[in-house]
């Protein structure tokens, strides 16, 4: 289970932009949620996962996982437990080195980085086979450098890889945001066969409302730093894109965009 | 014929160095000046460890640790004090001219007479009369493939595999629950040691150390590094060490035509930096022209 607890974010504190985006923030995600977040520019949404990921600091609160106060643990040590997707498809994987030498480097994450050989050949049966169920044909090019392929490729792999290894949490952030229309569908997809398998618990942010509604077993959205919708289960499918898309225009238009 | 020779005892010395400098300016994407102060330190070491009539062996581990340790501080200095990788390697540099200074005692110490690695009762029982010209370049070519050979095995390794994944994409280093920072660390201790390694063969090969012999080294690396790595870019991994190597003896060999064609050796520098200039502008056309296919 993963607490916040009147979580306080300030950006550019002391000067004139100062802006405060979380004051007295609570969020609990249960286990093996499948949490879509969702909210305009600004709202925090992407803020949130940084929070939880530690890639930026609490201002104030609490960050809690299974009982364990993390608020100030490096974001290396906290991603030990949580696999991460970036919008940046180029992010989750090495572009100049070959799709075996990404899969081994994910497959020993966890372990120790030691001086035992990089790629152990006898797992490259098993490589092939997770790689066989992207179909995409990447388990034939294990010799290619990531570099080389297409966006919608790479994230597939970063989506693989991120969840090769145990993990607590899986964090997507806009995944599927820089994928043409098609290729987004196809990683959606696969997203949710990966966590339905693994029975992750997941964080999702998505600019997609429709995304948000169609998958996943809880939807929140954020609106200046403050949870305005949160709905699960039955709740959650009851609810159209109708629905959905009047009170994201209500906000909107009291933003004044 | 001996200007073959010296080319190739030269340009191999050199290569070790290129290797570290390939650690950190393509591995690593870390422009690291270090390279001007430990390079001159191997020497330095080199030469105060075998006026002190120490194993001309022992020079070499020793030396190569010595590199590694500064090499570790530019990386604390940059990782843990944030300073920018440029300026951490700057500040080495200037602290190192005082340090290598302070270990020889003098800004020139000659070690005539003396045994070194290429002049010592094993190497000359091995090497007959007739051998005695090439036993130099014979030991330092069997040196720099042990470098490269241990090199390409490091990079084998999980260590070697996250090294090359911290210059390539740091963020998925710290995905990998790994710490970044530390990375950084090991890959400029590595390359530090081969430089100060490669200034201590230098020394044993020159017969002495002087406090100048840095300047300039880091320009010489990057040159062997971008000559190789541009003339034979479509290799794979393992021969990427051996193009660097190639490199440096090529650009050894451009420097030794350039004097024999008259330039005088205090043209050198000038001729290093039109070199590189042309090496620089050459490989980035060929990059743009890559890159607008």
């Amino acid at each position: 289970m993963l607490t916040l607890e009147k979580i306080t974010k300030h950006y550019n504190p002391g000067s004139v932009n100062e802006m405060c985006l979380f004051d007295g923030f609570d969020f609990t995600v249960e286990d093996g949620e499948f949490v879509s977040v969702v909210g305009s520019n600004g709202s925090g949404k992407t803020s949130l996962l940084n929070l939880i990921c530690g890639s930026i600091d609490t201002d104030g609160g609490r960050i809690v996982v299974n009982g364990q106060d993390i608020t100030r643990r490096q974001a290396y040590v906290r991603h030990r437990k949580i696999g991460r997707v970036y919008q940046d498809p180029s992010k989750g994987t090495c572009p100049s080195m070959t799709i075996l030498e990404n899969m081994s480097l994910a497959d020993n994450k966890g372990r120790h980085y030691g001086l035992r050989k990089g790629i152990n050949k006898s797992r490259t049966a098993h490589y092939r086979e997770l790689l066989s169920q992207l179909d995409l044909g990447l388990e034939e090019k294990l010799d290619t450098r990531v570099g080389d392929l297409s966006g919608g490729q790479r994230q597939a792999m970063a989506l693989l890889m991120s969840t090769m290894t145990p993990i607590d949490f899986l964090i997507l952030d806009e995944h599927t945001a820089a994928l043409d229309p098609r290729t987004a569908e196809i990683i959606m997809k696969l997203t949710d066969r990966i966590v339905r398998e693994k029975k992750v618990t997941t964080i999702m942010v998505t600019h997609n409302l429709r995304y948000a509604l169609e998958y996943g077993s809880r939807l929140v959205m954020l609106h200046e730093g403050k949870v305005i919708v949160d709905r699960s289960g039955e709740a959650k499918k009851r609810m159209d894109t109708e629905e959905i898309m009047a009170i994201f225009n209500r906000i909107s238009v009291e933003c004044g965009n | 014929m001996a200007l073959l020779l010296s080319v190739l005892e030269q340009g191999l010395i050199y290569a070790i160095m290129g290797l570290g400098v390939y650690i950190t300016y393509k591995i690593l994407d870390f422009p690291d000046l270090t390279v001007d102060g430990s390079f001159p330190m191997g020497a330095a070491i080199a030469c105060v460890l075998i006026t002190k009539e120490v194993s001309p062996l022992l020079t070499l581990p020793v030396c190569f640790l010595a590199g590694a340790f500064v090499g570790m501080l530019t990386g604390l200095i940059h990782v843990k004090l944030k300073v920018r990788d440029l300026l951490s390697g700057i500040i080495m540099m200037t602290a190192l001219y005082t340090v290598n200074l302070r270990i020889a005692g003098k800004a020139n110490l000659p070690v005539y007479q003396k045994e070194t690695i290429f002049d010592n009762g094993l190497i000359n029982g091995i090497f007959p009369g007739v051998f005695q010209t090439y036993k130099t370049v014979i030991v330092i070519f069997v040196v720099t493939m042990a470098s490269k050979f241990l090199l390409d095995w490091y990079l084998g390794t999980r260590s070697g595999l996250l090294l090359r994944a911290v210059g390539d994409n740091d963020t998925i280093v710290t995905s990998l629950g790994v710490d970044k920072g530390l990375v950084r660390i090991v890959g400029l201790s590595i390359a530090n040691g081969m430089v100060a390694l490669s200034g201590c063969i230098f020394a044993q090969q020159q017969r002495f150390f002087d406090i100048s012999v840095g300047t300039g080294t880091v320009v010489i690396g990057l040159a062997s590094v971008i000559i190789g790595t541009s003339l034979f870019r479509k290799c794979s991994l393992w021969k990427v060490t051996t193009s660097v190597i190639a490199g440096s003896l090529l650009y050894k060999a451009c420097v030794a035509l350039a004097i024999r064609m008259g330039l005088s050796s205090s043209d050198l520098k000038l001729i290093t930096a039109v070199l590189f200039l042309g090496i620089l502008v050459l490989g980035m056309e060929r990059k743009k022209k890559v890159s607008e296919c």
